[in-house]
C-alpha cells in the first residue's frame, strides 16, 4: 500500500509556497498518495495566476537582506517589491524551481489539491479564480484523508 | 564504463528538480532498463540514495567528479 501524506498550506506568500509544493512534489514522486488542503491564505497558491507571489522582509527578521535594514526602513514603499524582485533572481540564478513548475509537478504526479470552502466563502473568491483540477472541502474531508495518513504536516 | 539506456541531464538544478526530472526519467522506461542522470546538486547524494531505497529502483553506481554526480539507477522491474 502507498504511503500518504495529508499537508495544510496555509501562508500565501512567495517563500512559504515552496514548502508544501516542494514536500508534495518529491513524495508524489516517491510513490506517496499525496493530498493538500488549502486555507486561508494558502487558497492564493491555487489562483490560476501565481505569477505575483510576493516575499516581505516586513515582521521577517530572518531573511537576509544585502545591507542590513530597520523596521522602519522595510515599510517603506516598493521595498516589498524589490524583495520579490531580489528573492525571484537568486531562485533563478540558483536553479532553484519556479512555483509554477512545481505546482505542475504536483498536478502531473496525481496529488489532490482541495480548497478550503469556508475561506473561499469568507475572501469572496470565485470557483473560476482557481485553476481547473482542484476539489472543495471542509475541515472533515482534511481529517477523511489524514486519519488513514502516515504524515500529516501544517505549513 | 557502465552501460545504460537513457540519459537526464539535471546539472544546475536544485532540490526537489533532481529527483522529479529522475522519476520523469524512469516514468516511460521498462523494468531492468538503466537511466543515466548527471546532477550538480550537493545534496543530491543523499537525496537519490533515499529515492531508490523508498521506490524499490537499484542505485547501480555513483561516480563523483569535483562537483558533477552521475548516477546509474536500475529502475524496479515492474512485472
Amino acid at each position: 500500500m502507498a504511503k500518504k501524506l495529508a499537508l495544510i498550506a496555509s501562508k500565501g506568500s512567495l517563500d512559504w509556497a515552496y514548502p508544501p509544493f516542494i514536500l508534495a512534489s518529491t513524495a508524489a514522486a516517491m510513490g506517496y498518495e499525496v493530498h493538500i488542503f488549502f486555507t486561508f491564505y494558502g487558497l492564493t497558491l491555487l489562483k490560476k495566476d501565481i505569477s505575483d507571489l510576493k516575499v516581505s522582509p516586513l515582521g521577517n527578521p530572518a531573511m537576509p537582506m544585502p545591507i542590513p535594514m530597520p523596521n522602519l526602513a522595510q515599510m517603506l514603499p516598493g521595498m516589498e517589491s524589490m524583495a520579490t524582485m531580489m528573492m525571484k533572481q537568486k531562485i533563478a540564478k540558483k536553479g532553484v524551481a519556479s512555483i509554477e513548475e512545481l505546482r505542475e509537478a504536483c498536478l502531473e504526479s496525481g496529488v489532490k489539491l482541495i480548497a478550503c470552502q469556508m475561506t473561499v466563502d469568507l475572501f469572496d473568491f470565485k470557483p473560476t479564480d482557481f485553476i481547473d483540477a482542484i476539489k472543495f472541502g471542509g475541515a472533515a474531508s482534511f481529517f477523511e484523508f489524514a486519519g488513514e495518513s502516515d504524515i500529516s504536516l501544517f505549513m | 564504463m557502465m552501460e545504460f539506456d537513457k540519459e537526464v541531464d539535471a546539472r544546475n538544478l536544485n532540490c526537489p528538480l533532481p529527483i522529479l526530472r529522475c522519476k520523469k526519467g524512469l516514468s516511460d522506461m521498462l523494468g531492468n532498463q538503466t537511466l543515466k542522470i548527471m546532477a550538480t546538486d550537493p545534496g543530491s547524494e543523499k537525496d537519490f540514495a533515499a529515492f531508490c531505497k523508498q521506490t524499490g529502483h537499484e542505485l547501480l553506481q555513483l561516480d563523483k567528479t569535483e562537483n558533477v554526480f552521475t548516477f546509474y539507477i536500475k529502475k524496479r522491474n515492474v512485472a
